[in-house]
Formats: structure tokens, sequence, C-alpha cells
């Protein structure tokens, strides 16, 4: 069975929280003690109807603002495929949080308030899941009730917003508009007769049809990260030494020439193995024990690759940053790079622009204290101690990606998208 | 080597199986595993003989393999464990060769560092927590692996994989360490520590389907069995003489089992017939109440879990 993992991003007022209660209370994943706290909770709060949006906002703080804060993980299946809802907030001063709720998904769900077409957020949440290279947007427009299920307004707002991908969107990403009610559950899991002039399909049925392969990430150049070198020194495997990881991207297969970087000795795949099983093929995604042919000098923040697909060795880099942190990012301050599992230390020379992440609009000046502040995104060139051997995060997304941890803190205050 | 978990004949079962579990989710869980190894000096596996942490063990059985699991075993022990529990426990903990380390909350009462609580609904499960943090400071343990899972209940949705606690051991939930991709930061002061949840992103049927396919063995209590029980608050309690009963509370047996299992205070049974785990599964498919929902602890307020989790509770 396979995994779907969907973004969500919005606040309470776009019926986000109610979507999401519906989709879990029509495919039968609510328990009936769950649904009788509801019923208590949404009297206490005076309703006279199930608040389902009670169902996502786990936090005291959040129940009592109404708003979502931090990224929330919802769960629920179908016969065909487990989907994993990375809940997110939609304000701006929780970009950082939508970014990291995001950061893991392969769909993305915007929604759009019908009475209110695309706006501020609209724009965030699309700009923030292109840069990702979120591949499947899915644009809900919601609260069709309120516009008496008009094809027009509905047109109007696919226009509005498709004018919007124009700049944004990315080849390869697909954008799907269904017009839906969550509050009445209208085109969320079955098709409604409300609209008939829609030739979609219903929101759930478009993510049971989506194409979830993760052939594109196989398809790429190899990259194994060593995690751990598995040496048990027991009798039996009194000589075994093997190379722990889970690969990033690619495929590889026995017999495999390759390559271990930084040192760059040369090798073979002597086997794959999985608890002792062995494999002839391991695909990305996958958490094995790689065996070479020889003994040559491996260590755990170290890459096995492919030979004739080596990643370039890169101790000066480019790349987009978005700031997690409340303290700014910093000209010249020495922070650590995580890429991977590998940590070196970094440090960035320039900021050489912002987003205006406000409005959308790309390329502005950097603001006038030389920081990126908190929710920020802009370009920089960094510096490293050591080479790191990153693809450009637009061609290899696992293998593009880095955090900035602060070394006094210990928090991980940024993320960064090689160039 | 012996050091399987699997009760029957069959060693390897895993990845032939195309069953109905995830397997991403074992290949995450492993990732995970290996980063804890890695980025920390003394881990530890938080056990308490439920099934979640038995998952766990499973999964740092086959993260390290053919090598040993390098992680110390830590139990909390109430003192009103189930007896099954117990004795799982020390099977399992020979049959692997782990080092398990116990501690009790019974020490914890003595020495005047908690107070046992007293009354109807009388549970040691807040009192653990003062346990616990006294042996990750004895034990030094940078990081405790834990079972705990994000579908179980809506502050654990919000946790991170590796949650950093304080000194105190306090989670705070407005102060959490973003985690992009899958990229984890481990890196914590002197006296700090982080909580792992390898299975975060798995759900209560996930971990019992994984135990199928994997043929592990589990505690018996898990399956329909006589017991003796009564009525509280529309639930099946146990009946143990750890319980404080009123005197219209009259035990009766019946055929029960346990669908979590924490201590016989705070878990409440459910009525089955099921003695195998496609019996289990398929309850749990068709039940009407929640897992969490046989957790008297849960019980207690809607924001009981956040409460415990910032005093330090896994």
């Amino acid at each position: 069975m396979d995994i779907l993992r969907i973004a969500t991003a919005g606040s309470v007022d776009d019926g986000k929280s109610t979507l999401i209660g519906r989709l879990l209370y029509e495919t039968n994943s609510i328990t009936g003690d769950k649904i009788e706290a509801l019923e208590a909770a949404s009297k206490r709060k005076g309703l006279n109807f199930l608040d389902l949006s009670l169902l996502t906002d786990g936090l005291i703080a959040e129940r009592e603002q109404g708003i979502t804060i931090d990224v929330a993980h919802i769960y629920f299946s179908t016969p065909k495929r487990k989907y994993i809802i990375a809940d997110t907030p939609g304000h701006f001063e929780y970009t950082r949080n939508m970014v990291t709720g995001a950061s893991n998904t392969s769909v993305s769900i915007i929604l759009i308030d019908a009475r209110n077409g695309v706006v501020e957020q609209t724009k965030r949440h699309f700009y923030i899941s292109s840069m990702l290279r979120i591949k499947n947007i899915i644009v809900a427009v919601n609260k069709m009730d309120l516009v008496n299920y008009s094809k027009e307004r509905f047109e109007e707002i696919k226009t509005e917003f498709s004018k919007l991908a124009e700049h944004v969107s990315f080849t390869g990403q697909t954008i799907q508009f269904i017009p839906i009610s969550s509050l009445y559950g209208e085109n969320l899991v079955k098709k409604s007769s409300e609209t008939p002039w829609f030739e979609g399909n219903s929101l759930l049925e478009t993510l049971e049809n989506l194409d979830n392969q993760v052939n594109p990430i196989s398809h790429l150049p190899a990259r194994f990260p060593v995690q751990v070198v598995v040496r048990p020194k027991t009798e039996e495997f009194h000589d075994y030494r093997g190379y722990g990881g889970k690969i990033a991207s690619g495929s590889f297969v026995v017999g495999d020439l390759v390559e271990a970087l930084p040192s760059g000795q040369i090798s073979k795949i002597k086997s794959i193995e999985k608890f002792g099983k062995n494999l002839e093929i391991a695909h990305a995604r996958e958490s094995v024990v790689i065996t070479l042919e020889d003994d040559i000098d491996i260590s755990r923040g170290n890459m096995i690759v492919k030979v004739g697909q080596q990643p370039e060795a890169k101790k000066e880099l480019e790349a987009k940053i978005c700031w997690l942190d409340s303290h700014s990012l910093r000209v010249g301050k020495t922070y650590l790079l995580q890429h991977g599992i590998n940590r070196v230390k970094a440090k960035v020379n320039s900021i050489n622009s912002m987003v205006d992440i406000k409005n959308m609009t790309l390329d502005t000046e950097p603001s006038h204290d030389g920081g990126i502040k908190l929710n920020e995104i802009g370009w920089v060139s960094i510096k490293t101690s050591s080479p790191i051997y990153a693809d450009k995060y637009n061609e290899n997304s696992t293998n593009g990606a880095f955090i900035l941890i602060d070394e006094i803190s210990n928090s991980t205050v940024g993320v960064g998208f090689v160039e | 080597m012996s050091n399987f978990l699997n009760n029957s004949e069959i060693v390897n079962s895993s990845s032939d199986i195309n069953g109905i579990f995830p397997r991403e989710l074992e290949d995450e869980a492993i990732y995970i595993l290996r980063e804890v190894a890695s980025q920390f000096e003394k881990p530890a596996i938080l056990f308490s003989g439920g099934k979640d942490s038995i998952t766990v063990v499973r999964l740092a059985e086959k993260a390290f393999y053919p090598g040993k699991i390098p992680f110390k075993l830590l139990h909390v022990d109430t003192g009103h464990n189930f007896p099954e529990t117990i004795e799982y426990r020390d099977w399992l903990v020979n049959k692997l060769g782990l080092e398990l380390h116990v501690r009790y909350v019974e020490d914890s009462i003595k020495q005047g560092k908690v107070k046992e609580e007293s009354g109807k609904y009388a549970s040691r499960n807040a009192a653990q927590t003062v346990t616990l943090l006294d042996a990750i400071e004895e034990f030094k343990f940078d990081a405790c692996i834990g079972g705990a899972r994000r579908d179980e209940e809506k502050a654990r949705a919000k946790e991170r994989i590796f949650s950093v606690r304080d000194d105190f051991g306090q989670w705070n939930a407005k102060k959490q360490r973003p985690e992009l991709f899958d990229m984890l930061n481990g890196r914590i002061e002197i006296g700090e520590n982080v909580r792992v949840f390898p299975i975060s992103n798995w759900t209560e049927l996930d971990v019992w389907n994984y135990i199928k396919e994997e043929k592990l063995r589990i505690p018996s209590i898990y399956f329909t069995h006589d017991r003796m029980v009564f009525d509280r608050d529309g639930l099946i309690w146990a009946d143990s003489e750890f319980i404080n009963k009123s005197e219209d509370e009259i035990p009766y047996s019946t055929k029960v089992r346990f669908r979590t299992v924490g201590d016989m205070t705070c878990t409440a049974a459910v009525a089955s017939e099921a003695d195998n785990l496609d019996d289990v599964i398929s309850e749990i498919l068709s039940a009407k109440i929640s897992e969490r929902g046989a957790r008297i602890d849960d019980k207690r307020s809607e924001a009981a879990m956040e409460k415990r989790k910032q005093a330090g509770y896994f």
C-alpha cells in the first residue's frame, strides 16, 4: 500500500479544518468516542453543529485563539492508499511552519474562499508549494454554497489563479480546480449534484487517482548517504562491513561501479541487504545496507554514488533560503549546514535578493538591516568549510536541500534550496 | 544469529510479502533509528512491553542487522503492571541479549519525590514522569526512543520526530524545532535530552498490520481471555488490588482483551472474542471507540495529554 502525503494550508476561516474533518468523517476515520468528545466540545462553545475544526487544532493556545499555529499530522486511509495530511497554518507569521509541514508532501491543497477569490494567502501558499517543487496542486474553491454554486464565479477564480501560475508554476506541475463546499460535503467524497456543470472528480476521487510513483526519484542519479557503518565483529560476521543508509535518489544494483565521496575511491557493490535478505536492486527511499567488494575509506556522512553520475563537489553555492528563527540570518556568521545527514560549517557571504512574501513579487532589494528575518525568503551565496555533494534542488529535491543550525542555540534556523 | 522476535518457524518474511502494511513507514523508522545511534552518545528505548514499543525494538533489530541493537532499554515500572507484560519483557530482553534497566515509581514515592494519588481514580500514570526524569538523569540518557504515534491524540499530532526537552524534561509546543524533509537535528546542550518517535507516522492499524506481517510475538493480554472486571464510567476496568472500588462496583468474569497496555490503573479492557491477529485487526476496523478512548488517563480533560507532556511525559 502506498502513502500519499498532502499539505493543506489556510486558516480556520477558509474552512480548512472543516474540510479535513469531513474527509475523516466520511472515510469513517473518526471513532464514536471522538465524535462524542467533539459534540461535547462544540456544545461548550455554544455551537449547535459539530465543529469539525476542533479535531485538528490540538494545542490549548490554538483552541483558545481558533487558529492553527503548528503543523498537525492527520491520518486516514481508504482501501487504496494511506493518507498523511500535514495541516499547516496560513497566517504570514507562521510561514515557517507551512514550509516545514509542506516539505514532506507531494500534493498541496490550496483553499480559496469562493467569495474572496485569490488573496495574499493564496499567493503565498502557491508560491511556497512551488518553491518546494510540489508536483500536484489542487485548488479547492470552497464555500461554493455561499455563491449559489455559480459556474461563472468558479471560472473567474480559475482564470485569476491561472494568471498567477504563469509566474510561479514550473514544468511538470499539474494544477486541478475543484468547486467544493466543505460545510455540506459537496464534491468532497462524491460528486455533487449542485455542480452539474463541473466535469472533474470529487476531491477524494482526485486524490485516489493521483500518480504517486516514486519512479521520478528513482530515475535520478543515484545517491546513498551513509548513516552508519555496520560492523558486528561477531564470530559469524567477523569481517563484515556494511554501510547503512536510506537511498536519497536513483537506484542501486548489485555489481554497480560506485564512488565513495569525498575519498574518491572506486569499488563495486557486492550486496544490497535488508535485514539479512539480499536484494538485486534497491530504489530511492529504501533503507538498506550496502556492502562493497573492496575495503575503502567510508564513514558516516559520506556519500556513495554511481560512477558516471557523480555530483559536483561544492564549497561555494547559491541557494534560496527561508528563515525559520526569530534571530535573523546574519551575513558572515558561522552556522552549521546540514545537507542530508552531513554537517559542515558554513557562512553566508552575501544576500543577493529577497522575495516579497506578502505580494509574492520576486526580486526585491535585501532588507535594510542586511539580514533575513523570520519567515522571509532570500537568495544567498554560501561558503562551506568542506565540500558538500548537493544537486540542484530543482533537479533533485532530496539531495538539493539543507538546513542551517545555530551553533549556540542548536536550533534549526533556516532551510536552503540549492540553485 | 538467533535474535529474532519471531515466534514462528519462518524467519525472514518482511520484504517478499506484498502485504497491506506500507513498507515506506519501516524505511522511514529505520532511517530515524540510525540517526539516533549516530547523533547521540547514550540513547535508550523506553520499553513498556506494549505493542508500540515492541514494534520499535523490532525496527531497531532490523536497522543495525547483522550488528546488535545499540540501545539500552529502560522500563519505568509503576508497580501496577500486568504480569503478562513483565513476563514478555523479560523474555524479549533475554531473546535479543539486550541490557534492561528498570526503575520503580514505588521508589520515587518512598523518596518523597512524588505523592501517591488517592481516591477512586488513583493512578501512578502521572507519577511515572518523575521516575522517568530521574532515570534519564541517573543514566545520562541523551535520547529516549518511544513508541508514541501522532494519530493517538491531538497534542501528539503536533509532536516532532526529535522532540527536544529541557533540563526538566518539559515539552514546549511553541518552541519546537522545525523539521524539514527528513533532516533531523539532535544537537542539544548538556542536561537537555531528546525524545525520539520513530513510528510517529504510523496508525494503530499500521502497527497491527506490521506485527502480523512480521509475525511478532506479543503479550497474551492483547488477545481474548477470561478476566475479573467491573464497570465504571462506561468502560470495563480490570479488577486488581491496585484499584479502589466503591461498594456498588462488583467484579464479574468475562471475555476481554486489551487494545492498549498502560498499567492496570489506566488501561480499560474491551469485550472481545478475538484470539488471533486477523480478528484483532477486524475489531479495530469496526471499533466504535478509539484506542486512547480506552485510556483512563486521557479522560481527565481535553488537554490532559498536552499538560502531561509539558511536565515531561513522553
